[in-house]
């Protein structure tokens, strides 16, 4: 099964380090099979809303970073309790800030 | 996965499951026995699925494991007298790897960036040609996949003591023979690896053809499969066959969802809608083809079969498909592995390139090639060719054989079906 985890904003600046462990994390979990994809969001992006099948645009950066995703990993896994436990060693890497687990269904 | 299932203990399995392999291989390197290293391996699971409910999960949980077992190991060896030969062999064994001296202590060991080679060793011990097949997965299975017993038993649908016995067979072969737990030397290597393919791409067909029975264990087996040779492809990266097998591996799972129909009745591949078709594993395979690319060396069985994958998987609809390169691959194929199977695929990819009459020719010429006896797809294919020849009688004979010969219910319903006037 696939899970989304995704990290908001509003966390503390990466540092040097936090860079490396991450690279090595993916790696890990590369190795291991289990990551699918990952990437980092912009910040400023487009909200869209839409009523009655018409769209509306509004630009600009969004206002609660912390409520803002601004990067996601798709991994695959055998149980949820594989996925929190992976987001448990994300976390401990990143120490502090929120995000989500989300499990993703879709062709499998 | 079962509803009702504790979540102590599933958090317990789930860390298990994730590091038993790098847990294994590590401990194999220490005690230099993969079945003894398994056992410690396991008591330091037991040692979890205690304590872990009462007092919560440990701060690092794939730490404690690691750790837990490794103790275990060192009271192991201390107990049949064995630590100092063990360590002095370590010590000889890191001196010649990285021609630097020193006493090797058992952490270093343990949490040194040795264990993917360990791993890749263990990936060859359990695949090794001295053991049977049916060993060879199961054990593959356990020490790679961390499946239990009872896991491995459902998935192959056999009875649990079966499934026992076929790792206790492997663990006892490989202390009987004295196999060595070590990367094979370059002469048996391509041997060698071939064994380890073969392995992952049977636990993967398994789980993907479901040859009987319908437990949520078995799909799973393709998943498991794609996981070992995702890893297996980070740890011997410059081998284009491995490469070769996990395009192959990503892109027949990338039709997953659809191959079966709403009461689970196979869709064939050309009547699949390809919208359902993952595009991110067909993605994961176009990627793994290109990095099977490596000119000069001549190309393997595994990656004719993924090129042959990715040429479905290129084409939008199903009369987009290119038979004709197709039917190539599988002449070229044929030539390297020159089954009576490879032939009956050339068959189909002739029949749509060229029309039912060559194609024909080929399946008769094969058809009374022992190994397809009791095959169900020959009088499956054959039975279509027939049908698009307007020889509808002879054809509906063909299916009603083909759905005698399925194990698959399915299927045989389908099969009924056309054999129906």
């Amino acid at each position: 099964m696939r899970f989304l985890m995704t990290m908001n904003g509003g966390g503390p600046q990466a540092d040097e380090q936090l860079y490396a462990d991450m690279a090595a994390f993916v790696q890990e979990l590369t190795s291991a099979g289990v990551l699918l994809a990952t990437g980092g969001l912009a910040m400023e992006g487009t909200h869209v809303t839409a009523a009655g099948g018409r769209a509306t645009f509004t630009d600009g950066p969004y206002a609660e970073a912390k409520e803002t995703i601004v990067s996601f990993a798709l991994i695959d896994v055998r149980s949820k309790e594989e996925a929190v436990e992976l987001s448990r060693r994300f976390w401990a890497l990143v120490k502090d800030g929120e995000g989500d687990l989300r499990q993703v269904y879709g062709p499998e | 996965m079962t509803p009702e299932r504790d979540p102590a203990r599933a958090a317990v399995e789930a860390v298990w499951r994730l590091e038993s392999a790098r847990i294994v291989a590590a401990l194999a390197r220490l005690v230099r026995d993969v079945g003894l290293a398994e056992e410690l391996a396991q008591d330091a699971l037991v040692a979890a699925l205690t304590e872990w409910p009462e007092r919560g999960l440990p701060p690092n949980p794939a730490g404690w494991l690691m750790t837990t077992a490794k103790h275990r190991a060192i009271d192991r060896l201390r107990r049949d007298d064995r630590l100092a030969a063990n360590v002095a062999e370590l010590g000889r064994a890191a001196e010649a790897d990285r021609r630097a001296h020193g006493q090797a202590d058992f952490d270093a060991v343990l949490d040194s960036d040795a264990i993917p080679d360990d791993v890749l060793r263990l990936i060859f011990v359990a695949c090794h040609p001295a053991l049977p097949a049916e060993s060879r997965v199961a054990l593959t299975l356990r020490v790679l996949g961390g499946l239990t017993t009872a896991e491995i038993a459902r998935a192959f649908v056999v009875a649990e003591p079966t499934a026992a016995q076929r790792i206790v067979r492997a663990k006892r072969i490989l202390a009987d023979r004295r196999i060595p737990f070590a990367i094979p030397p370059p002469a048996e290597r391509p041997a060698r690896l071939s064994s380890v393919l073969e392995v992952v791409y049977l636990i993967f067909n398994e789980g993907y053809t479901a040859t009987a029975g319908d437990d949520w264990l078995r799909p799973e087996l393709t998943h498991e499969a794609l996981r070992l040779g995702r890893m297996l492809a980070e740890l011997a990266p410059d081998e284009p066959e491995v490469h070769g097998l996990v395009a192959l591996m990503e892109i027949q799972a990338s039709r997953n969802a659809a191959r079966t129909g709403p009461d689970g009745e196979p869709v064939p591949l050309l009547e699949q809608n390809r919208g359902r078709w993952d595009p991110l594993l067909i993605r994961r395979g176009y990627a793994a083809l290109l990095r099977a690319e490596r000119p000069g060396r001549p190309v393997g069985p595994y990656v004719l079969q993924a090129a042959i994958a990715a040429c479905h998987a290129r084409a939008r609809r199903a009369a987009d498909t290119d038979w004709a390169t197709i039917a190539a691959l599988y002449a070229t194929l044929h030539r390297l592995t020159p089954t009576p199977v490879v032939e009956l695929n050339r068959a189909v990819a002739v029949a749509m390139a060229e029309g039912p009459r060559p194609a024909l020719a080929i399946v008769d010429a094969v058809a009374g090639h022992p190994a397809l006896r009791g095959y169900h797809l020959l009088p499956a294919v054959r039975g279509d060719l027939l049908a698009r020849l307007g020889r509808h009688a002879e054809a509906r004979a063909e299916f009603a054989r083909a759905a005698a010969l399925t194990r698959n219910r399915a299927e045989r319903d389908t099969l009924l079906r056309r054999a129906a006037p």
